[in-house]
């Protein structure tokens, strides 16, 4: 990456994005590059790289709130924000060594421009709904922003929200406001073996819709179970499904005591303690059990309850290991490597039992051929391509990166 | 009365009002079309009351495909369109005007699909806020958002103004807790967005849709989270001599790692007149009174309670009192949202809604305080400390000739005010007529260019609730024209244009 720009101020980012506009030039846009693998393969000439755009610009702990530069490592905010007692509530995934990276890497920016959310997402919601401003440049070369620095804002279009998982497809941000909440006192981790995904999904809706705030609930097809590396998780040979509940102590003990009651009949959890828990949920958000490989990986959001249906109709027709999240809502499939990923099978499932899939993992060549991102409607395709218009009138920001006609 | 502009009604739209609800009546059962004076007078105005103006019709569509056809009309003859649900907007966002039909989605109020399993709910727009928690309340499931209108107002109300509620604080704003939506657009197309899964695909229409105000399309359908109640749930209430000290008492619990449901704030002139209304107990001797509740087990809610009075005793507050039974944390949450009604029992009061960080609160109730002072007026403050929602209810006598508009003077310094400090011009109750010509002093022309060019994708010919949101200089932004769709295009050709 030589011929990459590095604008390193809000100024020089604008003065870039305006130059490309005037001369029609299409841009790929990268924080630290750690997602290119991702979405469909972007045709442009020039790269423009936001990870000199990088800083803290304000962080208030006792109003929840932080601002960092769009090129701010998020390792470096999750530092500081640990250091005060604090976090990103959605946990945000790291797709690195998913994608054959080191894990670690990714920016800010990368974050909420792909919308990433981690297991606490079903209680605590997404990346999205953590966005309480931005600046960006569109692709006119306008700085322009939306919402502000306070919790509740409702004055005008939330383009700041709108923004958020556009895949640097309508603006490239040059700063992200967002919420951020404190860390829990402690946590537990209950750990259930060899249920199968139904009975999996049952438990952790059940967990889910209990009023003891559980903050995470996963379930692991065997083989996935086997690549753990948390403390002899994998020694087990059986599936596993894990509920993750984080408080002060003793409200940590009181609602692990009423859960186990509650689910009783799903068989005695065993316990992971705040140390092993810790490694086990950075584990599950660096998908330590996907590591790279030749075999594809997609990701499909559906109703929690038609999860294990959903992937049964797609086993039919061909072998694959599931991991579901958000207490079923999400799962990531890994599956043999083939020329169509899969798609026919996955894209008839999903149209069965509703919900979306991304092909998160496969060659240049496939995610070229086969549609990445979930097909949209006709009504949303005008609507979206409307946006693109609005915000790129010259489609010179990563152009095709999630759909060829945009 | 009032000095927000108001555009002019299109005088060849006024002159063909009887063939418009002609028109209305063959598209709709002739009862849903509302066309005489004293029927249409129930519509004219909303919460902001002090604006007025007679719509041409108004239309209650019981179905989504009533609504298509009515909007499709509309379209093909150039005719504007407010949206409605309770009328409940306290920056009438649903006032309509002489030349548009009203459509309002309060017939539209079934439960399709309750799902506990997935926690949602999907229902139809025009039911009421409360109505959804009362569906799944049996389960011991709740809908999160609780604006102090909930009994009244419309999830379409909510969803077009991304209502907030006093317990946003842990559960988030409406958009934190959509889903999906079926949303009509302006040339009676219907469009699904999202549904009953986590991240809709594609761009994130439903964060520009929530809150829009009605500028985008009519929602007949919405699919919400709906959560899992928590065990119990108790309010504390701690007096302080000063807002100064209260706001640092905020600071510090939210420091702390406690996160409470809801942290609001009343200064004096609030207590004085809630504690008249509700008989909550509330300390008369104090200059800010703060009311805290926490969820959780019984034993969970003594633990954060007590943690909550350390920290406030640090403080030496001149009061704290710990809600001891149900009834008592009820009467404490009466007080509070009765609020409104109850300084709207003494005089005609203008609430405003901007938001700040927390940080200036003291320095910004000095103000409000004596910017009222300059106009002649009191004020009351109650507001949603946790997150900075300010709401000064001003108060004014609207009889008494020039007072409306210093309320508004004194509401547009407040605001202006809360700009400069870091904040902006509105935190739940919208933008509306209200705010409109303020948004400059917000957003720059880059910023508003932006926000109009969306408005423009879904509603290319700006149809929909006119001279709201943005200032009516230097709108609408053109934009390539979006073609319609074919079948856009097949509900266009069933209603040619009205010749004029």
């Amino acid at each position: 990456m030589s011929n990459v720009l590095r604008p390193a101020t809000e100024w020089e980012l604008q003065s870039m994005m305006a130059s490309l506009a005037e001369r029609h030039i299409a841009v790929e846009v990268i924080g630290a590059g750690s997602k290119r693998a991702c979405g469909r393969p972007v045709g442009a000439s020039a790269i423009l790289s936001t990870a000199m755009l990088r800083g803290i610009t304000l962080y208030e702990p006792t109003e929840l709130v932080m601002s960092a530069r769009s090129g701010t490592p998020l390792s470096q905010i999750e530092v500081e924000l640990a250091a005060r007692g604090q976090m990103l509530p959605f946990e945000p995934i790291d797709l690195g060594a998913l994608l054959g990276q080191q894990p670690g890497l990714q920016t800010i920016g990368g974050v909420f421009g792909a919308n990433l959310s981690g297991p606490r997402r079903f209680v605590a919601g997404a990346a999205r709904d953590h966005v309480l401003g931005i600046q960006a440049v569109n692709g006119r070369g306008e700085p322009f922003k939306s919402g502000g620095r306070v919790m509740k804002n409702v004055t005008g279009i939330d383009l700041a929200r709108g923004i958020t998982g556009s895949w640097g497809t309508l603006a490239v941000f040059s700063e992200v406001t967002f919420k951020v909440l404190p860390l829990p006192d402690d946590l537990v981790t209950l750990v259930f073996r060899g249920l199968t995904d139904e009975l999996a999904t049952e438990l952790m809706c059940a967990a889910a819709g209990s009023p003891y705030e559980v903050s995470g609930a996963i379930h692991l097809t065997e083989t996935l179970a086997r690549r753990l590396r948390t403390g002899e998780l994998a020694e087990d040979k059986k599936s596993l499904t894990a509920l993750r509940i984080e408080n002060f102590s003793k409200s940590v003990d009181y609602r692990k005591g009423r859960l186990k009651e509650l689910l009783v009949a799903f068989g005695r959890p065993d316990e992971l303690d705040l140390d092993l828990s810790l490694k086990f949920w950075v584990e599950l958000r660096r998908f330590s059990v996907m590591p790279n490989s030749a075999a594809q990986v997609w990701r499909i959001s559906t109703a929690p309850r038609n999860g294990p249906k959903l992937v049964a109709s797609i086993r039919r027709h061909v072998p694959v290991e599931a991991y579901y999240d958000w207490s079923g809502g999400l799962i990531w499939l890994e599956m043999q490597a083939s020329a169509d990923a899969g798609a026919a099978d996955v894209r008839r499932a999903v149209a069965s039992f509703g919900g979306h899939a991304t092909l998160i993992r496969a060659d240049d060549a496939v995610r070229r051929e086969v549609q990445v991102f979930q097909p949209l409607t006709p009504a949303v395709s005008r609507i979206t391509q409307g946006l693109k218009a609005a915000f790129d009138p010259l489609g010179i920001l990563n152009p095709g990166r999630m759909y060829a006609n945009l | 009365m009032s000095m927000i502009e108001l555009p002019r009604p299109d005088a060849s739209v006024v002159a063909r009002r009887l063939e418009i609800v002609a028109a209305l009546q063959g598209l709709v059962p002739a009862g849903s079309v509302i066309a005489d004076e004293d029927g249409r007078r129930a519509y004219e105005t909303d919460a902001l009351t002090a604006y007025k103006s007679m719509p041409l019709a108004v239309v209650l569509p019981a179905t989504t495909n009533e609504v298509s056809l009515v909007l499709a009309y509309a379209h093909a003859n150039g005719i504007k369109v407010v949206a409605r649900g309770a009328g409940t907007s306290l920056c009438g966002g649903a006032l309509p005007a002489e030349d548009v039909i009203v459509v309002g989605v309060a017939k539209m109020n079934r439960v399709l699909e309750v799902d506990y399993d997935g926690r949602f709910a999907r229902v139809e727009a025009g039911i009421t806020n409360l109505a959804i928690t009362k569906t799944v309340s049996a389960h011991n499931f709740f809908y999160a958002p609780d604006p102090s209108s909930q009994l009244a107002c419309t999830l379409a109300g909510n969803i077009a103004m991304n209502s907030g509620g006093a317990h946003c604080l842990k559960y988030g704003v409406t958009t934190n807790n959509v889903l999906g939506v079926k949303m009509v657009l302006i040339t009676g197309e219907v469009v699904d967005i999202g549904g009953s899964y986590a991240d809709a695909e594609g761009y994130d229409l439903l964060a520009l849709i929530v809150g829009s105000e009605g500028q985008f399309g009519i929602i007949t359908e919405a699919t919400v989270r709906i959560l899992p109640a928590s065990e119990g749930a108790r309010p504390m209430m701690v007096g302080f001599e000063s807002a100064a000290k209260a706001a640092i008492c905020v600071a510090r619990i939210i420091a702390s790692g406690i996160l409470p449901v809801a942290i609001e704030f009343m200064d004096k002139p609030a207590i004085e007149v809630c504690e008249a209304f509700a008989k909550a107990g509330y300390p008369l001797d104090v200059e800010a009174l703060l009311i805290i509740e926490v969820e959780g087990s019984e034993e969970e809610i003594n633990d954060r309670l007590a943690y909550i009075a350390g920290i406030a005793n640090e403080l030496s507050p001149k009061s704290i009192v710990v809600s001891s039974s149900e009834e008592q944390a009820a009467r404490i949450w009466k007080g509070r949202k009765a609020a409104f009604g109850a300084i709207g029992r003494l005089s005609d009061y203008y609430c405003m809604d901007g938001t700040i960080p927390l940080a200036n609160l003291a320095h910004v109730l000095e103000q409000i305080s004596e910017i009222c002072t300059r106009q002649g007026l009191k004020v009351a403050n109650i507001f949603h400390a946790g997150d900075g929602n300010l709401h000064p209810l001003i108060m004014y006598d609207a009889n008494a000739p020039g007072e409306i508009e210093k309320a508004e003077l004194a509401g547009a310094e407040i605001l202006k005010l809360c700009v400069a400090v870091g904040g902006c011009l509105t935190g739940e109750h919208g933008v509306g007529i209200e705010k409109r010509d303020l948004m400059t002093v917000q957003f720059s022309q880059i910023d508003l260019d932006m926000q109009m060019r969306v408005k423009s994708v879904f509603d290319p010919s700006w149809l929909l609730n006119p001279a709201k949101v943005f200032p009516l200089e230097g709108r609408p932004v053109p934009l390539a024209i979006v073609p319609l769709s074919p079948a856009a295009q097949a509900l266009a050709d069933r209603h040619p244009p009205v010749a004029a």
